[in-house]
């Protein structure tokens, strides 16, 4: 029974979003605080290091951690605000249950957790094990995600488990595994300094992952040169020396122009593809077919600018590819990565100083959330969940038969359809909103209300959360504690700095609570997230993210370690790939014959302009945390539809205007932002906004057949000028998606 | 060790106002930011530029000031003004140069920053120097700066006659060595705008 009780103004009038601008205790108190805890960033995967202030249990500001190496004390403005979360008016403190024509009142713990357990069972036993759904999330901690993944496995026994790093990080994962066997980035930020060429393709650093900024532009001023792809002049591409304003989609144009003429400059490194690589001569054959015309047609800018960067990518001692979603999020993310990554390894410059690249993990947890085993194809360690010798150890280190583990499940986008076509009847969600995250969100909302049972986990009640039966009131990330892994591929320790408000509780206790209900409790007897560590190191041993030689103790003296640390007294390993051996059976790395293929929608006569999406600076991902915080809110209130003069002019509107912009799948009513910074063929609208504010109204609901990310990058539209609107949701508040 | 400095790097700034949020979350601010950040003009690009008091050796806002409210330290630090003496004139908001002062009406007062002097009194970086992502505000030593910029730092500034020197250095090309900006002249025939280079357009139009 997934669907709303009451309308939506009353919900948000109940639970927010609403904005929190002042800390406990107010502006005026001046006494002592009790203490200051160093810990980490809630917000994006470069885990910035950062102490909070404490008083009386309560966190009331923040102090940079300066010690800290890989930030320094910096923090971008969503760190700085990240603890006006904690104590916070829209915070649930209890469990919630649904009730039809009144909205949530809150219950016991034990009557929430007896319906859940009913319905799993329920619904199982009706249905069949997989008809009961998970979908979990990226910025959970290491033990959370690999708690998530045992849970679905050995208490659920669902195949069908998937997390939200699916609409992240795979495309970037799975060309990494393809090209060197195994997925992290191959070196620590420390070595972009070093480079004399960086190429940042398809990554809104200033916004995205601000404080990546400094390192790119001390590489500047060692005399490095910046190429950047976008089709937007963001920020660092205003300062580069070469910005490449690349069609959405376009980017192998690009790769593949610049290669060609590469390979006829003699800018290649031969003997390091003879000894080291496989593949390279079909690559190459592909390559050769993008001559500066085709490329130029297919990036859709003029050939000279590929040629440009060709030149200064192509004989430079050293280099480093930066890449994010600008490339992935496409129907063919993972050619893209590829493509991007063999402009590195054709060059042989990989594996030493200054020399290498990273792709930049955008979720808190983005990079270790991704190998504990919760999506729906793995086990931890980066382990293949088809694979009989992983499910073997697993087994193992599990206690249960190697059979009772299921097969591979569905992902994120697929597991959404499986639910509209009423496969799959009950779900469990935590740390995911898919109803603003997902793509294509009317589908979204359609199949959560196909629900017969719907329990969500999560600290504040989300757009999503509307939807459940049953809400579980979890925990803060500094209201738990638990390792996360950063974008360099550092393991990291969050420290508990306060306690759950109310009757909220730790995440890792109510997951462990409904397996000991479904009978499992033997599996998940844990004192503690350290328990949850303990375990996860050996089940990672042996595999390709291997923790096995981590401690907390080691990764609290040592600013964090890097995988893999396969044994005690292991230094870790910050650069990959220094010995030339790679992580395929053959020890080479490989090179993909790659091809531009159109996206799943291109622009045509009824919708003529591309639409793509991103995020601002000051909130993150579906704005569920971001969109209830004050200073955050004012910086960038509503989402804003940026256009070029030429396109404004030829649709009638000035900046300002209220516009429609609408696909076939849905639409939003926003205000025009007339900038010259974007290409003329192309809008963007940013995602951190649910319902009429929606950019996911609009994308298209097609995914890249290996990673399966949706396209959230091309899709096509139609924009006109329209008025103010009137309906009951844009006449809310901006941050719970009204509209001024 | 030689002495610190603060030192603004346009070129680096992303206009992600980290710096506003933290000035704002001082203990002495109490949720209000006195750093300015400027979007110099979004339809044309995404230059923005960080504004902190330069902190002048001769203060004009001290020098304009009817109720001697604005103190220097003896260490060089401009002070917000001092509330019983502020008679909230704006005088210093309409008389310093880079656009600094701001007059509160909520407090009758003037406010602006001061270098976080309850931080940089004992040893401390400025807020907004230390959580600057992008290093367009920093606060470390001359030598430093030398050593890992490009551009050089200089504090010298002539508005029309008037020269003035800062606490604050500015990053410039190696070039430069005075900051020069001239009187506007208001003409029937304007001069002509140069080139627009952050104009996407006709990025795609050259071939």
């Amino acid at each position: 029974m997934a669907k709303l009780p009451i309308d939506i103004p009353t919900i948000v009038g109940q639970f927010g979003p609403s904005l929190h601008r002042v800390p406990p205790g107010g502006w005026e108190h001046t006494g002592e605080d009790d203490k200051l805890v160093k810990t980490h960033c809630c917000f994006c995967g470069q885990q910035c290091g950062i102490q909070l202030r404490v008083r009386e249990n309560k966190v009331v500001g923040f102090e940079p951690w300066e010690d800290f190496p890989f930030n320094r004390g910096k923090l971008c403005p969503k760190g700085v605000k990240r603890y006006m979360q904690d104590e916070h008016p829209d915070r649930l403190k209890s469990p919630l249950q649904r009730v039809e024509g009144k909205g949530y009142e809150a219950i016991s713990w034990d009557a929430a957790l007896t319906r859940v357990v009913s319905e799993i069972q329920r619904i199982q036993k009706t249905y069949g094990k997989d008809a009961f759904g998970i979908l979990s999330g990226a910025s959970l901690t290491n033990e959370k995600a690999y708690l998530m993944g045992k849970f679905a496995r050995v208490a659920v026994q669902t195949a069908n488990i998937d997390y939200n790093g699916r609409l992240c990080m795979v495309s970037a994962g799975a060309a990494s595994k393809k090209v060197f066997g195994m997925d992290r980035s191959a070196n620590p930020w420390s070595d972009i300094p070093k480079a004399k060429v960086i190429l940042a393709a398809g990554t809104n650093i200033a916004e995205c992952s601000p404080i990546t900024t400094d390192y790119v532009w001390r590489a500047r001023d060692n005399g490095g040169k910046l190429i950047v792809l976008d089709p937007r002049m963001t920020p660092i591409a205003r300062n580069a020396d070469l910005f490449i304003p690349v069609r959405s989609g376009g980017d192998i144009g690009v790769f593949h122009g610049m290669m060609r003429i590469m390979i006829q400059q003699g800018w290649i490194d031969r003997d390091y593809i003879e000894k080291y690589t496989a593949g390279f001569d079909e690559y190459a054959r592909v390559v050769d077919r993008y001559t500066p015309e085709y490329a130029s047609k297919i990036a859709g800018v003029p050939a000279d600018l590929i040629v440009k960067a060709a030149e200064m990518w192509g004989p430079a001692d050293t280099s480093f590819l930066l890449h994010a979603r600008g490339i992935e999020h496409h129907s063919k993310g993972v050619d893209n990565c590829i493509a991007a990554i063999q402009l590195v390894l054709a060059t042989g410059r990989i594996g030493r100083e200054g020399c290498g690249y990273a792709m930049i993990t955008g979720q808190g947890n983005g990079q270790g959330a991704r190998e504990q085993g919760q999506k729906c194809d793995q086990l931890p360690g980066s382990r293949d969940i088809t694979n009989p010798e992983h499910r073997k150890y697993i087994a193992g280190v599990w206690g249960v038969p190697e059979e009772s583990i299921p097969g591979k499940g569905l992902s994120a986008v697929p597991l959404v359809e499986a639910i509209h076509e009423g496969k799959i009847k009950g779900l469990l969600s935590i740390c995911f909103n898919p109803l603003v995250s997902l793509p294509d969100a009317n589908f979204v909302r359609e199949a959560l209300e196909k629900l017969e049972f719907y329990v969500n986990i999560d600290f504040f009640l989300s757009e999503t959360a509307r939807y459940a039966d049953v809400v579980l009131a979890g925990s803060l990330m500094e209201e738990d504690e638990g390792t996360t892994t950063n974008v360099e591929g550092r393991v990291i320790h969050h420290r508990k700095v306060v306690s759950p408000p109310g009757e909220a509780r730790e995440d890792w206790k109510i997951i462990c609570d409904i397996a000991t209900r479904l009978g499992k409790g033997d599996k998940f007897s844990y004192g503690s997230p350290k328990d949850i560590f303990e375990e996860l190191r050996v089940a990672s041993k042996g595999g390709i993210s291997d923790y096995y030689g981590m401690t907390w103790e080691k990764i609290d003296n040592e600013n964090g370690v890097f995988w893999p640390c396969p044994e005690p007294g292991h230094p870790g390993t910050p650069r990959l790939y220094e010995d030339k051996k790679f992580k395929h059976p053959d020890g080479k790395a490989h090179f993909y014959p790659v091809d531009w293929r159109p996206s799943a929608e291109m622009p045509d006569a009824e919708y003529p302009i591309i639409l793509t999406t991103g995020r601002v600076v000051s909130h993150f991902l579906s704005g569920t945390q971001t969109r209830r915080i004050g200073g955050l809110m004012d910086q960038y209130p509503q989402p804003l539809c940026e256009m070029h003069p030429r396109l404004a002019e030829k649709l009638g509107v000035i900046d300002g205007d209220f516009v429609k912009v609408e696909s076939r799948r849905g639409h939003v009513v926003v205000r025009a932002q007339v900038v010259k910074t974007i290409r003329p063929d192309t809008v963007f609208v940013p995602y951190h906004w649910p319902l009429g504010r929606s950019a996911n109204n609009m994308t298209v609901r097609a995914i890249d057949p290996v990673s399966n990310i949706p396209e959230y990058k091309i899709c096509a539209v139609r924009v006109s000028k329209t008025e103010a609107p009137t309906d009951p949701i844009s006449q809310l508040g901006v941050e719970a998606g009204g509209v001024r | 060790m030689s002495e610190v400095a603060f030192f603004i790097d346009y070129s680096r700034c992303i206009g992600c106002q980290a710096c506003v949020q933290a000035c704002a979350e001082c203990d002495t601010h109490r949720g209000t930011s006195m750093i300015h950040l400027e979007t110099i003009d979004r339809r044309d690009s995404v230059q923005t530029a960080p504004q902190v008091c330069m902190h002048c050796e001769d203060p004009i806002c001290a020098r304009v000031c009817p109720a001697d409210a604005i103190k220097k330290t003896p260490d060089g630090v401009v002070q917000s003004s001092l509330k019983p003496r502020c008679i909230g004139c704006s005088n210093c908001v309409v008389s310093c140069p880079f656009g600094v002062p701001k007059y509160s009406a909520e407090i009758d007062q003037m406010m602006k920053c001061d270098m976080c002097y309850d931080r940089t009194s004992i040893g401390k970086k400025p807020m907004c120097a230390t959580v600057c992502p992008s290093g367009a505000l920093t606060y470390t030593t001359m030598e430093e700066i030398q050593r890992t910029r490009r551009g050089i730092p200089i504090n010298s500034w002539k508005f029309g006659d008037e020269e003035v020197r800062t606490k604050v250095y500015v990053m410039v090309p190696r070039q430069v060595e005075r900051v020069d900006i001239d009187l506007v002249q208001i003409t029937p025939t304007p001069a002509p705008l140069p080139e627009d280079p952050y104009d996407v357009a006709l990025m795609l139009e050259e071939v």
